[in-house]
C-alpha cells in the first residue's frame, strides 16, 4: 500500500509490522511523535505491546534491555541530548550482545539549545558496538527499521537506524507499506542467544577474569565483522521481496566513469544527488558513494575509490581533528578533502551543493574547509 | 524460626564475615520463580566471579542506576510471554541514591516488581563514602568529621508514591523480613522494602555483631519497623518502643560503632531529636492510615 507517511510514523509503522512486544522512551524533540504514535497504536490495541512510559532516557534503554533479555522484540527511539543521557546503558546492551531496535532521529547537542540535524550526536555510538545504519529518505528509514530486527537478531548485536531530524522526521513522503503477511514472511521469529527467565540460573554480567572481558570484546568484534555479510544478504532478500535494494553498507550513485566522487550520508544525499545530475549533464565526471552504514565501516567499498578525487562532507567534527566522516575515510584512501556543512541545522540546498562540488572539481576547495566559507570568516 | 531451608545464595560466597547483605539475601528464598536484579554494589562481589556464580537463580547484573528499569522491562517481556516470575531489585543505598528517579517512576507506574534496598548507609563498595540514608554524624570516607546532612527517609518517601506495598525491616528480624516478603508474593504492582544492614566493616564493629547491632538499632528506637499495605501498622519487633521509656538509650546503640567514636553530648542530642520525629512521622502514619 502506498501511504503518506513523516519518517517518524513511518518508523512506527516499521516497528508494528516488525511486533516489537515491548516499548519504552521518553519525550525528545524531534524523535517524540516516533513513540507518540506507538503509544496510540498500543491504547487502540493495533499493537500488542507493552508500552513502558518511563522517566528518562536512561531508563529507556535499561527497560527495553530488561525486555530484549527477556526475550521479546524491543524497541526505543531518541535524540541528541537523549542519547547522551542513556550513554551509559548505549555501551551497556552492545556488550551484552542484546539484539533490540532504535532509532535515533539526529539533531545537534547544545548548548546553545537546537533542535536541528546533524550527525554529531550519532557518530558518538560510534565505537560502542552499535550497528549504526543511516537513511537517506523516509522510505529508506521504514525500511531500516524493519531490517534491522531481522540483522540484530541474527549477530546478537543492537542496531540503529539514524534519520535527520525535521528533514526525514517531520517530513512527509509517500512510502510503500507492506502488509502485515509480507513482513511476517521476511522477519523471521526473535532469536537470540541467551535469554534470562525465571528457573534458569545463570548469572549474567558478574565479574570474571580480564581474559574474560578481553575475549567478549573479540567476540563481538567478530560478531560487527561479519554482520558485513548479514546486513548484505538482508539487503538483497528485502530487494527481492519488496522490490527496494539498496546496495549494502553503501549506495553508489552514477560512478561509473566518475573521476569525482563524493562521500556522505543522511537525508541530504538527496539534494547532493540532484546537483550531480546538474554536473553530470554538463559533462563533469562526478557521482556518489552514500555511506548507509557507518558501523561496520565500509572499508571495502570506500578503497575501490582509490586513485579517484574524493570529497567527503560531514555533518559531524571530531573537534582537534577533522570531520568525522573525513577522518574515516581517509583511514582507508589516505588524504581527502573534507568539507564540514549543515552543522546545528544550517541549510544545504541543491544550489549549494552545485557550487560546491564546482569548485572541488576545480581544485578550489581547501583541504578541510567550513562551509559555506562566508559564515566563518 | 521459619526460614526457608534452601537459601538461593550458596555457600562459599565471597561475602564479608558478618555481611548484612548475605543474611537478607538468604530471605529472599522464601520467594518463588525470582528473577534477581543487581546493580553495582557489594552484591556485585557477593555473586562470584565467572564462571563461577553464587545464587542458584538467575541473576542479572545491571549499571548503577538502572536496576528498576531493567525490572520493569523484564516484568513487562514475562507479562507478555504470560511467565510466571518474581522480579526482585536487590540494591544498595548508593544505588537508590543515584537511581532514585528510576525507583519513583517505576513506583508511579506501579510496575509489578519487588524492590529491595539493603541500606548499610553507606557506599560500602567504593570504600564507604556517604549516602543520602548515611547516619546523622556518621563518620565515612568522605564525611571524616561525621555526616553533616540530613538523612533521608526513603521508605517513608516510597510511601507516598501509593503503592501498593511499603515496608522497612532489618537484618537483626530475619522473621519479620521473611514475613514481609510473604506478604509481598500475594500482593502484585509496586513493593518496596528498606532494609536495614549493619555492615561491620562500613560501621566498624566486630563481624560476630552484625544481628546485635541491628536489633540495638530497633530497641533504641533509631531503626523502626513498620509495614503498609492501604493499612499502615508498626511491626511487633518495634511496637514496645512507640513507649520511649522502654526504648534502650541511643548511647548504647551508638558506642557500639567505630564511625560514631568522638560524637559529643551535643551531637547525641540532635540525632535524639531527629530520632524523636521520626517517630512522630511514623505513629501520625499509624494514626493516618488506620
Ligand atoms: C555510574 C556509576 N557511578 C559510580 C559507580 C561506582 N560504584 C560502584 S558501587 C558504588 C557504591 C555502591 O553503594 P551501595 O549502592 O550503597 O551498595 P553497597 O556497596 O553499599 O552494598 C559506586 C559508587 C558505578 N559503578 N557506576
Ligand atoms: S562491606 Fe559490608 S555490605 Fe559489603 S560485603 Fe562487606 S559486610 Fe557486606
Ligand atoms: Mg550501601
Amino acid at each position: 500500500m502506498r501511504t503518506l507517511l513523516t519518517g517518524n510514523y513511518a518508523v512506527a509503522e516499521a516497528v508494528k509490522l516488525s511486533r516489537a512486544k515491548v516499548i519504552a522512551a521518553y519525550p525528545i524533540t524531534p524523535q517524540t511523535t516516533i513513540v507518540e504514535k506507538l503509544a496510540e497504536m498500543v491504547e487502540k490495541g493495533e499493537l500488542d505491546a507493552e508500552f513502558i512510559r518511563v522517566e528518562s532516557e536512561h531508563s529507556a534503554l535499561a527497560a527495553v534491555y530488561g525486555a530484549a533479555i527477556a526475550g521479546r522484540r524491543a524497541f526505543t527511539a531518541t535524540s541528541s541530548h537523549g542519547l547522551l543521557y542513556m550513554y551509559e546503558m548505549v555501551w551497556w546492551v552492545a556488550n551484552a550482545r542484546v539484539p533490540l531496535v532504535m532509532a535515533m532521529v539526529t539533531r545537534t547537542i547544545g548548548p546553545p539549545w537546537n533542535i536541528h540535524t546533524d550527525h554529531t550526536d550519532l557518530l558518538t555510538m560510534r565505537d560502542s558496538g552499535w550497528i549504526i545504519s543511516m537513511a537517506e529518505n523516509v522510505q529508506e528509514a521504514f525500511d531500516l527499521t524493519i531490517q534491522g530486527f531481522r540483522i540484530s537478531e541474527e549477530v546478537d548485536l543492537p542496531f540503529t537506524v539514524g534519520l535527520d531530524a525535521f528533514q526525514l522526521s517531520h517530513t512527509a513522503e509517500v512510502v510503500e507499506v507492506p502488509d502485515q503477511q509480507e513482513v511476517d514472511e521476511w522477519l523471521p521469529e526473535r532469536r537470540q542467544s541467551y535469554k534470562v527467565l525465571p528457573g534458569n540460573a545463570v548469572t549474567i554480567g558478574n565479574i570474571g577474569p580480564n581474559e574474560y572481558t578481553a575475549k567478549l570484546r573479540y567476540a563481538m568484534a567478530k560478531a560487527i565483522e561479519d554482520s558485513r555479510k548479514v546486513i548484505e544478504k538482508a539487503d538483497n532478500s528485502f530487494g527481492e521481496k519488496f522490490g527496494r535494494k539498496y546496495g549494502g553498507l553503501v549506495e553508489e550513485y552514477r560512478l561509473e566513469g566518475a573521476e569525482y566522487v563524493v562521500v556522505m550520508a543522511g537525508a541530504w544525499c538527496g539534494d547532493a544527488k540532484d546537483a550531480i545530475d546538474r554536473l553530470r549533464d554538463e559533462g563533469l565526471p562526478i557521482g556518489m558513494m552514500k555511506i548507509r552504514y557507518f558501523r561496520p565501516f565500509p572499508k571495502e567499498e570506500i578503497k575501490r575509490l582509490e586513485g579517484k578525487e574524493v570529497l567527503v562532507v560531514d555533518r559531524a567534527f571530531s573537534m582537534g581533528y577533522m570531520g568525522i566522516f573525513g577522518m574515516e575515510v581517509s583511514s582507508v584512501i589516505g588524504d581527502v578533502t573534507n568539507v564540514i556543512a549543515g552543522i546545528g541545522g544550517v541549510d544545504v540546498g541543491v544550489e549549494d551543493f552545485e557550487a560546491m562540488f564546482r569548485k572541488f572539481a576545480s581544485r578550489k576547495l581547501q583541504r578541510l574547509e567550513w562551509w559555506p566559507r562566508e559564515v566563518f570568516s | 524460626m521459619s526460614l526457608p531451608m534452601e537459601s538461593i545464595l550458596l555457600p562459599g560466597n565471597p561475602a564479608c564475615q558478618g555481611c548484612p547483605h548475605a543474611l537478607g539475601l538468604r530471605a529472599l528464598s522464601v520467594l518463588e520463580n525470582v528473577v534477581l536484579v543487581v546493580p553495582a554494589g557489594c552484591t556485585t562481589i557477593i555473586s562470584g566471579v565467572h564462571p563461577k556464580a553464587s545464587f542458584s537463580v538467575p541473576v542479572l547484573h545491571v549499571p548503577f542506576a538502572s536496576a528498576v528499569a531493567v525490572a520493569s522491562g523484564l516484568a513487562a517481556a514475562y507479562k507478555q510471554e504470560g511467565v510466571e516470575a518474581n522480579v526482585v531489585v536487590w540494591m544498595g543505598d548508593g544505588a537508590a541514591d543515584i537511581g532514585f528517579a528510576t525507583i519513583s517512576g517505576a513506583a508511579v507506574r506501579n510496575e509489578d516488581i519487588i524492590v529491595v534496598v539493603s541500606d548499610n548507609e553507606a557506599y560500602m563498595n567504593t570504600g564507604i563514602q556517604s549516602s543520602g540514608t548515611t547516619f546523622w554524624k556518621a563518620k565515612t570516607t568522605t564525611s571524616p568529621g561525621g555526616k553533616s546532612e540530613e538523612k533521608k527517609d526513603l521508605a517513608g518517601i516510597m510511601l507516598m508514591h501509593r503503592i501498593p506495598y511499603v515496608a522497612t525491616a532489618s537484618v537483626g528480624y530475619l522473621q519479620d523480613f521473611v514475613n514481609k516478603l510473604r506478604r509481598v508474593s500475594e500482593i502484585r504492582g509496586f513493593r518496596f522494602i528498606h532494609l536495614h544492614s549493619p555492615c561491620p566493616p562500613g560501621w566498624r564493629f566486630d563481624s560476630s555483631k552484625t544481628v546485635e547491632i541491628a536489633r540495638l538499632a530497633v530497641k533504641s528506637g533509631a531503626w523502626i519497623l513498620w509495614e503498609y499495605d492501604g493499612r499502615f501498622r508498626i511491626s511487633s519487633p518495634s511496637k514496645p518502643y512507640k513507649d520511649e521509656t522502654k526504648r534502650v538509650p541511643l548511647e548504647e546503640y551508638i558506642k557500639t560503632q567505630g564511625r560514631f567514636r568522638g560524637l559529643s553530648g551535643e551531637d547525641i542530642e540532635e540525632i535524639k531529636k531527629k530520632v524523636e520525629e521520626q517517630w512522630k512521622f511514623v505513629l501520625t502514619m499509624e494514626k493516618t492510615f488506620k
